[in-house]
This record gives C-alpha cells, structure tokens and sequence, in this order.
C-alpha cells in the first residue's frame, strides 16, 4: 500500500478531533488523535482554551489580594490553592502561623481532597458508563460543601486561608458538623466500593489500560495518585511537611500496577486515610485560641485594638491601601493537593507587588504523560486514561 | 529541620564543584531554600550531574519557570526546582539568559517532564530552549503575537 504524507499521520491513519467540546475531557481539553482503526497511533493535547493569565495578573495586585484569584485555578481544590499560595507568602515573610489556625486548615484541605477525589469517582465512573455512581458522589460532596458554607460564606471559592491564618474563627456548631459528616463517610465508601471495585465491566475498563512504568512517570515530572499507583510512596505530606502534618498519623496508600485501575484503587484509599486526618484534626483543634499571626503591618489587626490603638488604625489603612513588602527574595512552597504536586514560587522585588508568582500545577504537568499513555491503546481506553490522571483544566490553563 | 537542608545543600555544592570548579558561581539561600546560579552554558551539564550522580540523584524536575528583571540586564532568570524523591531533598537550579531573543539550553534531554514547562516559558516569555524537540506556543493560539508575562507587556493586553 501507498502511503502519503500529510501534515500530521499518514493517508493510512486518519486524525480525529476529540474536544474541546467532548464531556470525557472534563472541561475545554482537545486532544488531536491519530488513529489507525480504532488505535491511536498518536496523541496531542491542545490546552489553553481557559487560559486566564492569573500569573499575570497576580502581578498587578497586592500580596492579599492576589488570594481571590488563586481560587479559581483549580476549582475542585480552591482551599489547597489558598493554602499554597499563603504558605509561599508566609515563607517569604518568615511568619509562624498559630497552631490553631494549622489545624483548621489542615481539617479544611482534607475535607477538600475528599470533595475532589468524590467528584473525580463520580465523573470518572460517569465516563465509563456507571452512571448511579455520579449521584451518589455529588450527594456526599454537598455535606462537604455544606461545610465550607457554614466555615466561609461560600461554597466553592472560599478564600478562607489567608496570609497569616484563616479569615473566620469556625462557626459555632462546626464539630457536629463535621463529625457526622466523617461519621456518615466510611460506609459510604464502602457503598462505591461495592459498586466498582469487583465490577467485571470496570474491571474491563481499566484493568491494564494507560499503564506506563515508574521511571516513565518520574522522568515525566508526574505527581500525586498516579505515582503512588506505580508503587512509590511520594507524598509532600510526608517527605516535606507542612501545616503540621508530621503531627498527623496517615498512610500513603500505594499500588504497584501503575494503570487506570490502581489510580482508582489509590484515590479510593485516600479518602479513608483523609477521613483519619480530619478526625485528628478536630481532637487537636482548640476551641479558644488565635487563628492569625501577629505581625504589625502585615496582619490586619483586631478590631477592637483599632478603636483604641493609633498605630493599629494607621496600620488598618496601610495593609488596605498599599499593601505590605516582604524582602526581596525567592520562594518555591510545595503542597500535596488531590491530583499531585502543588507549587508555588513566588519572586519579590521588595514592593507591595509580587515580581513573579507561578503555579505549578499537578494537572498541567501531569497531562503530558497522557500521550504515552494511550500509544497503541484504543479511543475508549482515551476516555479512561484522561479521566484517571484527573486534570482539572482551570488548574491545566491557569 | 533547616540544618538538615542546608547539610544536604552543602553536599550538593560540594559535589558539584569536585566536578567542575565553575559549576556554580554563586549560592542564594533564603528562607531556608538554597539556590545554585549556574552559568547559561554549563547548565545542560550541571543538570546532567545532578541527575546521574548517585550521591546527588535529582531523579525529578519538579518546576522551571522564568522570571523577568525589565529593566535589568540580563532580563531573564531561569528557575529550575530540582527534587530528589529518594534522598527527598529539593534545590534550585538558577541561570540568567539576557536581551529580547533569549536563547538557553533545553533541560529536555535530561528530563523529559521539562518538555511542558519550557513550552510554557516559550509561549509567555519568549525564551526559546536549544535541544527542545517540540517547541511550539501552548497555552495561547498560534497567532498570538508578544509574550505577555514579560514586564513590558501591558496587563490589559495590547492594542
């Protein structure tokens, strides 16, 4: 047979437009594929569809500021975004945040990372055609949401975490709260379990698919449950914690088949070991005590000391008006959030504006594997190694 | 828990220079993070170095981003966040490239994750990496004229 040579692939294999509308990309992904039949001979993302510039435009706003937008990166994990985003302005600043607030946001991320890994199994399972399972994952993810209500005012974009602690002391009825929320959970987890983990289809589905071996994946820069599925127990909560973490007794859960269905085995797991730290976290957090940092210039004061304190009024103006400045310097502060290694570097020039902030973001970084992954696999096999690498596309686009 | 980092740092550097005297030309620490500046052209091999020596085994790159200095040459500073899952250590990898067609060495060859990151500085500083197989705009359309995170570019985009 002739074979003629086109711009991409060949006259035998042919290209097929897969997104940017297409609902397994969970969000505006397009991946051009070149197919031979029904393998793919060669895929390649195209992303930026929701590309927002918030690194840019970070640098056009004060350090506190620039909290609101770090929400709206990955919007299925805005408490671990603030979280990052604070922690990197804390080590530029050399502020010790108090144990109290710690906890709080320690609790907070975890219930994070539960809402997300529930969102990931209800879609990922909605892709591969086990359609019950959404519902059930969106019901438990509302008492989550329900929760960051009652914390923040808000159900998604929280901004809770702030530079130097949180924004509200906890509500007042946040331990019951919260206690039959990770009371109702185990069994629940059970529930989805019953329903996948000896599935013959999803076990069809997944079983052997988007395999790609551990040094593969560690030269690819990938992070998070996917790593952890290929048999290393990499986790920035353990190797460089924050937070307070070396506090808390968990697990890294960890499988050795490196395909889509250790990736779900893996998430599942995580929701468990979440669970523990949550649970821990509500006995170490105090029901008195101080959620933010004092640090005059750069936390807002009390308000009670404004009316009685010139120097906190003055100071009141001045974080409002101008902003504070850290010393010049870099900083790099990374944090475990649900899909991997979440980064922050930020560069200061000593102004009340930072020079530089980057993301660096699980998604994005994670993506590029995803090539690799479904080389000589089939379309439908596509669907599923898209879903477990668990892209976030505000997180992909930024 | 810093003391540890800096020994770590110490061994690093001191491998690296047993290596190469030139290797690295100034260290930076702050806030307990320590960072290599590197010159522009031994970066590739510094890079190499401290992936396959068994001492050192930065077997990840975690992160490279670019930051501009506008109006000080040179304007550009390359970061390069380097980790070691088995030592479970972390440094940073900093090089300068200068004028408005910067050209530095692509870390591609020597982790293959670097391919999306050095996309994106490409695509938003206009730095472009020689030794990069797929070096193309990633976030913004092909069309796109100007590297909008430069400092010169205007927030509000060009008219």
């Amino acid at each position: 047979m002739t074979t003629v040579e086109t711009p991409i692939g060949t006259a035998k294999t042919m290209v097929l437009n897969m997104g940017p509308q297409h609902p397994s990309t969970h969000g505006v992904l397009r991946v051009l594929l070149e197919l031979d039949g029904e393998k793919v001979v060669t895929a390649d993302p195209d992303i930026g569809y929701l590309h927002t510039g918030i690194e840019k435009s970070c640098e056009h706003k004060t350090y506190s500021q620039a909290i609101t937008l770090t929400d709206r990166m990955d919007y299925l994990n805005p408490l671990g975004n603030n979280l990052v985003y604070c922690l990197a302005v804390e080590k530029l600043l050399g502020l010790e945040v108090p144990k109290r607030a710690q906890y709080i946001r320690v609790m907070m991320v975890e219930l994070q990372r539960i809402s997300s890994h529930l969102v990931w199994l209800g879609t990922h399972a909605l892709d591969m055609g086990a359609m019950s399972l959404m519902l059930y994952c969106f019901r438990e993810r509302e008492e989550i949401l329900k929760i960051f209500e009652r914390f923040s005012g808000q159900r998604m974009m929280t901004s809770y975490i702030r530079i130097g602690g949180l924004a509200l002391d906890p509500p007042a009825a946040w331990r019951d709260m919260v206690k039959s929320f990770i009371d109702m959970m185990p069994p629940r987890v059970d529930e989805y379990e019953e329903l996948l983990t000896d599935n013959r289809i999803w076990h069809g589905r997944l079983k052997g698919v988007g395999y790609l071996p551990l040094e593969t994946l560690i030269a690819m820069s990938t992070t998070g449950p996917g790593l952890r599925a290929a048999g290393l127990a990499f986790d920035n909560r353990k190797a460089f914690p924050y937070s307070s973490y070396e506090e808390f007794e968990f697990n890294v859960p960890t499988r050795t088949e490196s395909d889509c269905f250790a990736r779900y085995l893996v998430r599942v797991e995580e929701i468990r070991e979440s669970l523990k730290i949550v649970r821990q976290a509500m006995d170490k957090i105090t029901d008195q005590g101080p959620i933010k940092a004092e640090m005059p210039g750069v936390i807002p004061p009390q308000r009670e000391k404004m009316k009685t304190e010139m120097e906190a009024l003055i100071y009141h103006f001045k974080i409002f008006t101008e902003g504070f400045s850290p010393p010049p310097g870099e900083v790099y502060q990374a944090v475990e959030s649900p899909r991997g290694e979440l980064g922050c570097f930020i560069a200061s020039d000593g102004s009340p504006k930072p020079l530089r902030v980057h993301f660096r973001s699980p998604s994005f970084v994670n993506l590029q594997a995803l090539p690799l992954m479904v080389k000589g696999q089939l379309i439908a096999d596509t669907v599923a190694a898209i879903g477990t690498i668990d892209i976030v596309l505000g997180d992909v686009d930024r | 828990m810093s003391e540890l980092a800096n020994a770590s740092a110490r061994t690093v550097i001191e491998r690296l220079r047993s290596w190469n005297a030139e290797a690295v030309s100034q260290i930076v620490e702050h806030r307990g993070e320590t960072t290599l500046v590197v010159p522009h052209k031994l970066l590739r091999a510094v890079a190499k170095q401290c992936k396959e020596d068994p001492e050192l085994n930065f077997n990840q790159l975690s992160d490279a981003t670019c930051v501009d200095r506008y109006p000080n040459e040179p304007r550009f500073e390359l970061n390069y966040q380097l980790l070691s899952i088995p030592r479970q250590a972390r440094i940073c990898l900093r090089t300068s490239v200068s004028g408005p067609h910067p050209v530095a060495d692509s870390l591609e060859p020597v982790w293959p994750g670097a391919n999306w990151m050095e996309r994106e500085i490409f695509d938003l500083f206009g730095v472009r990496f020689e030794g990069h197989t797929d070096l193309r705009r990633i976030l913004l359309p092909e069309g796109f004229e100007g590297a909008p995170l430069r400092r010169d570019f205007p927030t509000e985009g060009q008219r």
